[in-house]
């Protein structure tokens, strides 16, 4: 059993079949890629873990618990974290309050009227997030407005954001997008180093096939919204079905 | 101390200083000389001041601080103020089980308004808030009449029950035997000082309101209010639920408006449906963006730059016009009588809206925008400008000035 369990889950838009029957089961402690061409329906998929979408049919078991129905913000709080495609950070505020409120939902839950506390006395808290920045090597930028970072820089905030609360399960959507060739290195380098310092189980959604084969452990080839194969990496590369489907197109 | 960084506490003590000085700092010409219109030093306005400063601030914790733009906000103010009147007419005119009561209804009323528009984001949640707000004014008028009195307002009448009336109770709005509109005054030279107990009230809990607003500024119940502001989505996939945070905050600006309604009553016993009516939120509005929305001093400074406005330049007329420019060649005099009847007198609502014209196409931030960027002209040459928020507001206007 997987921490997370994908049965037999369908969804429709109108006329066209985004997901048909897509089965999925990601390890504890793995890093799982789930990649296809554009329009496989990943997004989709990703959007039916974490409560923006419900599917029309099967079940998402997450830590033996059914996550249909429930809002995003109650699916975080059973330990899923989501990292989006284009940074969503709180953009008016400094870097570290961006990292304080994570820890704070984590600490305190969904909802405390904490309006007689003071931010700057909360010690432990402070910590956590300054240690989280440090792993990301953005401490000395702490008080500058998440607005004026580097897009790099967002998106390194909105990684740390996640997983500062520790998540058992941390969903990243293209992490990559759009970056550079060095600039992916260096969040493939800092994602694996996450990974192996804090042990959070990841699934990654990813175009970029150098960062599925440097960072997965188990890989899911989607097509036309139904799962190809699932494989190891090594096993992936030279499958047949997959040349076909993608790496036949993208190459 | 109480809580504060050592920053905060000097700010706090420097608006308890200016708030204890306001009859002597808004006094500045003597009595009798040409500048003396000028003068804001009186209790009616002093009270004011004081009053809506309270009623901007708590407004300014919801708009300010979560984005949320209310336009009913009056409909607390007009609830308070009933309220008030209400213990005058079953208890007695002691102020204090008024207030009390104040606060209690608008806060029950901003929980049932706020569930219900707080479903909503935006355009629709400033509508739906208008809505009500109107809904309110109209019902005061006509069914709600045996409550509210019509069009005649509620007020105090000889046959009232007034069940704690003593003997010899005061028969105006007093605390505990402190008669509201007794003033003290001072005649230093020719200079006239007044000290209104109603304005040291007004002024104590207007300080005690500030107090809980900064504490709510540096908590994280306030962080969390700001992030609403800047991304509701990430707040979601945070682990956070925004619609009881903005609730909460919605029923506290409640609260702080219906005191603010309170004390209008506590200070004179009277309350009319007109202060329900939409010009009244249009005005908290006006006063929270003029002073700088989401900023601690902004909306009082708002507050009171409006009311000095409406009072002052409203005061102005022909008399004093000619007493000012009499001395000039009789054309030039016409002439200059001529363009300032467009700016005082009646006509002040221009002079106030070219202001906030001004304010809001040159200094975004209002005027406490325009106070931080004199300072750091004055700092420049000094060390570098620090802090974060100064950072942030010079990254969003890099304006002529840096």
């Amino acid at each position: 059993m997987g921490i997370l369990e994908v049965k037999d889950v369908n969804k429709r838009f109108g006329g066209l079949q985004a997901l048909g029957d897509v089965n999925l089961s990601v390890a504890e402690g793995s890093v799982h890629a789930i990649i296809g061409p554009n329009g496989a329906g990943k997004s989709t998929l990703l959007n039916c873990l974490v409560g923006k979408l419900i599917p029309d049919t099967g079940s998402v078991m997450f830590a033996g618990q059914s996550v249909l129905g429930r809002k995003p913000h109650e699916i975080n709080q059973l330990g899923i974290s989501r990292v989006f495609q284009t940074p969503e950070i709180f953009a008016d505020l400094t870097v570290m309050e961006n990292v304080l409120i994570p820890c704070f939902a984590k600490r305190d839950g969904a909802f405390r009227l904490h309006a007689f506390e003071t931010v700057a006395n909360e010690t432990e808290i402070g910590e956590q997030a300054e240690a989280m920045l440090a792993d990301v090597n953005m401490l000395e930028k702490r008080d500058m407005v998440a607005a004026s970072l580097s897009r790099g820089d967002k998106r390194r905030l909105e990684m740390a954001m996640s997983m500062v609360q520790q998540p058992k399960l941390l969903l990243l959507d293209e992490p990559t997008a759009g970056m550079a060739r060095a600039d992916t290195n260096n969040t493939i380098d800092l994602l694996r180093q996450i990974h192996n310092k804090r042990d959070i189980t990841m699934c990654i959604i990813e175009h970029d096939m150098h960062v599925v084969f440097s960072l997965a452990q188990r890989i899911t080839v989607l097509a036309q919204g139904t799962p190809l194969v699932e494989d190891t990496p090594e096993n992936i590369k030279g499958h047949p079905k997959v040349r076909e489907a993608y790496l036949g197109e993208a190459h | 101390m109480l809580g504060l960084s050592k920053k905060d506490t000097t700010f706090l003590l420097i608006v308890i200083f200016l708030t204890m000085a306001t009859p002597i700092l808004l006094q500045p010409f003597p009595e009798g000389s040409a500048m003396a219109t000028f003068n804001a030093g009186y209790p009616d306005l002093m009270q004011r001041f004081a009053i809506f400063g309270i009623f901007a601030i708590g407004f300014n914790i919801l708009f300010g601080l979560t984005g949320y733009l209310s336009f009913g906000h009056a409909a607390f103010l007009g609830v308070g103020s009933y309220s008030v009147v209400w213990m005058y007419k079953l208890l007695d005119y002691n102020v204090l089980p008024g207030l009390v009561l104040a606060i209690i209804t608008s806060g029950i009323f901003a929980l049932a308004i706020g569930y219900i528009s707080l479903r909503r984001t935006g355009i629709y949640f400033s509508i739906l808030t208008l809505a009500f707000a109107q809904m309110s004014f109209n019902l005061a008028y006509s069914v709600l009449t045996p409550l509210t009195n019509g069009e005649t307002g509620l007020q105090v009448y000889t046959d009232d029950p007034q069940i704690l009336m003593g003997e010899n109770a005061p028969n105006v709005p007093h605390l505990f035997g402190l008669v509201m509109r007794d003033s003290y005054q001072l005649d230093l030279g020719g200079w006239l000082f007044t000290f209104n107990i109603g304005y040291y009230f007004c002024a104590v809990i207007a300080i005690l309101a500030f107090y809980l607003s900064l504490r709510i500024f540096r908590s994280p119940f306030g962080m969390m209010l700001r992030a609403i502001k800047t991304n509701q989505t990430r707040l979601n996939y945070t682990g956070l639920n925004a619609r009881p945070y903005t609730l909460a905050a919605f029923v506290i600006s409640g609260m702080y408006a219906g005191l603010a309604g309170g004390l209008l009553a506590a200070m004179d016993p009277l309350a009319g449906a007109e202060r329900m009516q939409w010009t009244a939120s249009g005005e908290v509005i006006l006063m929270t963006i003029l002073g700088g929305a989401g900023t601690l001093m902004g909306p009082v400074l708002g507050a009171g730059f409006i009311k000095y406005f409406e009072n002052i330049f409203s005061k102005i007329n022909d008399t004093m016009l000619h007493g000012w420019f009499g001395w000039m060649p009789d054309g030039i005099e016409d002439a200059i009588l001529f363009v300032s009847h467009f700016f005082v007198g009646k006509s002040w609502h221009l002079t106030l809206g070219l202001m906030f014209m001004l304010v809001v196409i040159f200094l975004p931030g209002g005027l406490v925008e325009g106070a931080q960027r004199i300072g750091r002209l004055f700092r420049r040459r000094g060390r570098k400008a620090g802090g974060p928020e100064a950072e942030a507001a010079r990254q969003r206007n890099p304006g002529p000035a840096e």
